[in-house]
This record gives structure tokens, C-alpha cells and sequence, in this order.
């Protein structure tokens, strides 16, 4: 533990915790760059995400962290200008093929925002339109997966009794765990989260904190975020990005033992101190 | 603050408030006239009866009838055209592509023609270039190209009204553009269209000049589409001025006028707010 006797920002020892899986890598992401009107957001990012675990990115604003998770779910496609290089591969498909079905490619990798954004429908459509536009259609069936996905995230004993109420009547912490449980109810097998837990109360931030962890081992789970301590409490794997010469880069990767503890860059080092960023 | 600041101040106030007093002056004078002259006396034979003797006497019943199918064949027309052009308008941002920024200068242009260009062009071109003649048909084709850029535009503010987090959250779900825009972008535009509905009915209502070109004069109760039948402002507009002794008729008249635009008016606001709660409060 030399971080703790050098540092101004003393960290406790790290708690154990249970393995997540077998390091096994279902997205791999091999020298991907992304620029915007040929101006580079990120370049030459590796990086593979393993089954079942959660990685972290962690870095100061405009890195290019955002820009490198919607790349995964292709949400890029929307961005007029935007040009993408380097190959990600999903359990090993590549998903920049053209042959991809890009509907079916966001309904297995989710994504949750950094501010909740429900539809302006009620709870329960909130969740039963996507399921009904990826084709589930029998009722009893959607109600049955409406239900499993609410307790998944300890909505359902707050909102069983008002079902058909506007979603945006939820607090913010409910919204967005109403956000995931619309994710989850689409089976995904990667979920995307955009620093999900800074546009909460700390309190709301707290629970939503602990819905992720509960959902390790389930997905596989990549998160940004800007706070060092919660990328430490619930991650397994985690990355810093940080801006070189104008453009972003993975500047240092592994595991959460390995990032906090005995870090190999100089940046990593004073990063996690504190010292920089 | 000192003392002239403060002088300074309340001359500005007393300005700002005697230009609503004006404005409100005017309103409640051309209304209060209406009323006076022409809602005192009217009666439900009025809104029944044929107009007789040029209007002087009888009632505007057949005028009613026209007016109504003229502004339905203008709105039947225009309400998908403009919904239609509105989707593909918001789709896409004017900086980024030619061809919508001319359809948007176009729009702002045709919003701001004389309604008297209109009714001359759709004489040329509804009533002789495709042979429709004096009609009803006329009349309301017209009066929907003289509605569509209103239509459009307020339409199109609606889809943009909507935030751009639900494109994404839509998209990153994995939800196809045209169901996002048939359960998400359509039921929030609602409101939008809605209140060019409202501008574009009360246009249309209150026009004359472009009807007299195109749906033409005549008072008799309208068989077809393709009669000839005469708007209630145009019967105003006759009455008023070359009708000795239609006056109090005319004031009649426009005072049923106002209060159809008002009821339209309450009936609206009634609708957006229903369509605003059902299908984003409770679904």
C-alpha cells in the first residue's frame, strides 16, 4: 500500500470481492479512433471488456470518454460528420459490418444516460413500448417481464400501485433507475452507462450505485465516471483517458488492484492521488 | 437610484402601459360594436334561413354551409401536406442541406404574399387551368396553399419542441425512426399542430379576397363541391359595401363570424390540452 503513505488522498485498502467471472473478453475493441469534421475525439483505443465484469473509465471532462461509449452502440451513426476507425468486435462479430442490423445491435448493447430520460409516457409504457417495438406483443407475457425488470431495480414496491403514472412524475433517482430497468428489459448483453450517478442526489446516486453492482456477473457493464471513489467501490477493470496532444487516449488499463495500487504511468499515479485532474 | 433614473423609470412604465391600453382599447371598441349592433338582435332564424333580397333580408344559412365546406376542403387538403413537409423539415437543419433551405425561404415568402395573389392564381390555375371553375373546390384548394406555410411552420416548432433525448434515448434502445416518430415525435407535436390548425381555420375564415376570384358570389345553398358558394366574410365584405340597407345584416353577420373563430379558438385549446395529458400523463 504505498499509495496511502505518499498521498494527500489517502485511500482504504480495497475490500474484496467476489470475482466476477472468468476474464473472459466479449468486446474487443482494437485501435479505434473517432473524429468529428476531422477533428480526432479519441485515437487508438485498445481495450477488451470482459464477460460479466464492470469497467470503469475514469478521466477529466472532454477526453473523449462519452464519444468512445456511444462508438459501441453505434450511436454515432447519427452524428452528421462523424467518421470512425479501427474494428470493435461483439463476442467476436464485428459491429461495423454493413451487414450488422443496427436496431437489433442497440437491443443488445444498452445504454443509460447521464441524465434520466424517460419518455414522457406512463411507467409501465416506458418499458412496454421498446418490448413491443422489438416484438414482444404477448401481454401477459410483457406484464410478467415489466414486473421482473421493476424489482431487478427496486422499483417495484414504490410503483406497483401507480403503473399507469407519468414517468416524469418519478424523483430523478427513480427515473433513472426506470431508465435501466427499460434497458433490462430488453435482454441486453452490454450495458453503456454515461456517468449514470451524477445527475443524482447522492442519496439516489447511492442506490443506483448498488443496482449496478447487483447487476454484475448478469452484463457485461461499462461505466463512465468522473468519481475515482465509486469507479473503486463497484468496478472490476478500470481505464483512464486523458487528452495528449489535443485528442484523447486510453492512457493506462487494468484492474482495479492494479490502476489504485501500483499504477505504471506517472499520470495514472498523480491522477488517483489526486493530483492531477 | 437618483432621482432622474427614477423619473426615467416611470415614464418608460406609463409608456409600456398606455400601448396595452391602446391595443386593448381597439380590441374591445371594434368588438364592442360587433356586439352592440349585431349580437343584440340576432336570432336563430338568422343562422337558418337563405339570405333574401341580396341580403338584406332572410338569413345566412347557405352561407354557412359554403363557408364550412370551403375551409374543410382547405383544411382536409392542408393538414397532411403540412404535417408531411413539417416531419421532413425538422428532420434535417437548413445549414446542412440546399434543398430545405430553399423550402423553408420559399415558405417564409408564400407567408407573406398578398391574399389577393392567391386568389389570382388559383383563378388561373384551379378554376381555368384545371377547369374546377368557380367552385367550392377552388375556393378551398386555395385557401390551402394560402394555410400551409402557417401550418407548416408551427408544426414543424412542435417536432422541435420535442428534446433532442428522446431521439437518443429512442435510437439507443434500439427503436426505428418511424416508430419513434408515430409514438413519440407525432403525440408531442400535437400541441403545435394545433395551434396551426387554429391560424390557419382563422385565416382561412376571415379571407375574402382570395374567395372572391374562386369560390365566387353566389348565395344559394351549395349542391356539390363544385358550386359556387359565397364565405361569410365575402358576404360581409358585399353586404357592406354594395349593398344599400344590408348594414345591420352585415353586423349580424360578423358578429357570428367572431364568435365561430372564438369557439374554434376554446375548442382547441380544450383538444391540445387532452391530447397533451392522454399521451403524456397516462397512457
Amino acid at each position: 500500500m504505498n499509495i496511502t503513505t505518499d498521498s494527500a488522498y489517502p485511500w482504504s485498502p480495497l475490500e474484496k470481492r467476489p470475482a466476477c467471472c472468468e476474464p473472459k473478453s466479449f468486446l474487443e475493441i482494437k485501435n479505434l479512433s473517432l473524429s468529428y469534421k476531422g477533428e480526432k475525439a479519441f485515437e487508438g483505443v485498445n481495450l477488451d471488456l470482459y464477460q460479466g465484469c464492470i469497467t470503469a473509465l475514469v478521466g477529466p471532462s472532454g477526453c473523449g470518454k462519452t464519444s468512445f461509449l456511444t462508438a459501441l452502440n453505434r450511436l454515432t451513426d447519427l452524428i452528421s460528420g462523424c467518421k470512425l476507425s479501427g474494428s470493435i468486435k461483439l463476442a467476436g462479430e464485428d459491429i461495423q459490418a454493413s451487414s450488422v442490423d443496427i436496431l437489433a445491435l442497440r437491443r443488445r448493447v444498452g445504454m443509460i444516460f447521464q441524465k434520466p430520460n424517460p419518455f414522457p409516457l406512463s411507467i409501465r409504457k416506458n418499458i412496454l413500448f421498446p418490448l413491443r417495438e422489438h416484438g414482444t406483443t404477448d401481454k401477459s407475457e410483457a406484464n410478467a417481464i415489466l414486473e421482473r425488470v421493476l424489482q431487478q431495480v427496486g422499483l417495484w414496491d414504490e410503483v406497483k400501485d401507480r403503473l399507469r403514472a407519468p414517468a416524469l412524475s418519478l424523483s430523478g433517482g427513480q427515473q433513472q433507475r426506470l431508465c435501466i430497468a427499460r434497458a433490462l428489459a430488453l435482454k441486453p448483453e452490454v450495458l453503456l452507462m454515461d456517468e449514470p450517478c451524477s445527475a443524482l442526489d447522492p442519496i439516489s446516486g447511492g442506490i443506483v450505485e448498488d443496482l449496478i453492482t447487483s447487476l454484475r456477473g448478469k452484463y457485461t457493464i461499462l461505466i463512465v465516471t468522473h468519481n475515482l471513489a465509486q469507479a473503486r467501490r463497484i468496478a472490476d477493470y478500470t481505464g483512464l483517458f486523458w487528452v495528449r496532444n489535443h485528442v484523447g487516449q486510453l492512457i493506462e488499463y487494468g484492474t482495479v488492484k492494479e490502476i489504485f495500487e501500483s499504477p505504471k504511468e506517472e499520470l495514472t499515479r498523480a491522477y488517483i492521488q489526486g493530483m492531477r485532474g | 437610484m437618483t432621482k432622474s433614473s427614477c423619473r426615467k423609470e416611470r415614464l418608460v412604465t406609463s409608456l409600456i402601459w398606455l400601448c396595452v391600453l391602446l391595443i386593448s382599447a381597439v380590441f374591445f371598441w371594434i368588438f364592442g360594436e360587433i356586439l352592440w349592433n349585431g349580437g343584440s338582435k340576432l336570432t336563430f332564424d338568422f343562422l337558418t334561413l337563405a339570405p333574401k333580397q341580396a341580403g338584406r333580408g332572410g338569413g345566412i344559412g347557405p352561407i354557412l354551409i359554403s363557408t364550412l365546406w370551403i375551409v374543410g376542403v382547405a383544411m382536409a387538403v392542408s393538414i397532411p401536406l403540412g404535417v408531411g413537409a413539417a416531419i421532413l423539415l425538422s428532420e434535417f437543419k437548413s445549414s446542412e442541406n440546399i434543398f430545405i433551405l430553399l423550402i423553408r425561404r420559399s415558405l417564409d415568402v408564400l407567408a407573406g404574399v398578398p391574399s389577393i395573389v392567391f386568389g389570382l392564381f388559383g383563378n388561373a390555375f384551379f378554376c381555368k387551368t384545371l377547369g374546377l371553375g368557380f367552385s367550392i373546390l377552388s375556393g378551398g384548394l386555395t385557401l390551402a396553399c394560402m394555410v400551409l406555410p402557417i401550418l407548416i411552420r408551427s408544426t414543424e416548432e412542435g417536432f422541435r419542441s420535442v428534446p433532442e433525448d428522446y431521439h437518443l434515448s429512442a435510437a439507443a434502445l434500439g427503436l426505428s425512426r418511424i416508430s419513434t416518430l408515430w409514438n413519440l415525435l407525432l403525440p408531442a407535436a400535437v400541441p403545435g399542430l394545433i395551434v396551426g390548425i387554429v391560424l390557419g381555420v382563422g385565416r382561412a375564415m376571415a379571407e375574402t379576397a382570395a374567395l372572391i376570384f374562386t369560390s365566387g358570389y353566389v348565395d344559394r345553398m351549395p349542391t356539390s363541391f363544385l358550386d359556387s358558394g359565397r364565405s361569410l366574410s365575402i358576404h360581409i365584405f358585399d353586404l357592406s359595401m354594395n349593398v344599400s340597407g344590408g348594414d345591420p345584416n352585415a353586423y349580424r353577420s360578423a358578429f357570428v363570424l367572431m364568435l365561430i373563430l372564438v369557439l374554434i379558438n376554446a375548442l382547441a385549446s380544450f383538444t391540445a390540452n387532452y391530447f397533451f395529458k392522454r399521451r403524456i400523463i397516462t397512457v
